[in-house]
């Protein structure tokens, strides 16, 4: 485990969760789900778990987002919250 | 004080995983968007998921796949290396894909409330329900033409 890599990719984490829930824009937050995903792929593979990592990766970041855009053309893209 | 920080230090994936799981509690109790509570879901599971993958993680360990179990000439060490615990790994693999289903549920659920009130905000639709009270669903009124035809 390389820990400052480790410790880099914990504090983007963080800081792409806050962010998702907290913009208005819902295809925005949509996006950054999806790079929060791909960021836990990323912690996954460096933590020697290389099946969840890129099942993560494929499902998490690819299956999900295309699920919640197919939701968002049908529905509205905006927030109040 | 050097074992609290030590604590801190050393198992810092877990504080992260607490900080995720309570930003998705946050967002799955407070958002009034329902696209934003399924989104605050999918942060609480990934953090759950990253507790799992934490957990097994032993240090020096390599990814659990058998050293020189094709063969190759490091066949010698094969018994020196210390591998990650794989049970973990397999139940979140199995729980990614739970995790999917539940969302995928939960979006077709939120097109229909869509279509059915036209709006994602909990507050409008839960004003919508009370102003149509007492037979407020299209099931409710559709049953009522059928038994007026019926009639």
């Amino acid at each position: 485990m390389i820990w400052i890599l480790d410790i880099t990719m914990l504090f983007f984490l963080v800081v792409c969760a806050i962010a998702a829930i907290s913009i208005k824009d819902l295809l925005s937050a949509i996006i950054i789900l999806s790079a929060y995903s791909l960021i836990m792929a990323v912690v996954w593979v460096e933590m020697h778990s290389v099946d969840v990592g890129f099942t993560e990766a494929a499902v998490g970041a690819g299956i999900t987002t295309v699920l919640f855009i197919a939701t968002l053309a049908r529905t509205e893209g905006r927030s109040e919250d | 004080m050097t074992g609290i920080v030590d604590i801190v230090y050393a198992e810092y994936n877990y504080w992260i995983y607490v900080t995720l799981m309570m930003i998705g509690f946050y967002a799955m109790i407070a958002k009034k968007n329902l696209i934003k509570k399924i989104i605050g879901a999918n942060i609480f599971q990934t953090a759950i998921f990253l507790f799992y993958i934490s957990l097994a993680d032993i240090t020096g360990g390599t990814a659990p796949i058998l050293v020189g179990g094709h063969g190759g000439e490091h066949v010698e060490h094969a018994a020196d290396v210390i591998y990650t615990n794989p049970v973990p790994h397999v139940l979140i693999l199995t729980a990614i894909v739970v995790s999917v289903s539940t969302t995928a549920v939960a979006l077709a659920l939120i097109i229909r409330i869509y279509n059915e009130y036209g709006s994602l905000d909990e507050d409008v639709i839960l004003a919508a329900r009370k102003s149509l009270q007492p037979e407020f669903s299209e099931y409710a009124r559709q049953k009522d033409v059928a038994e007026v035809n019926h009639q």
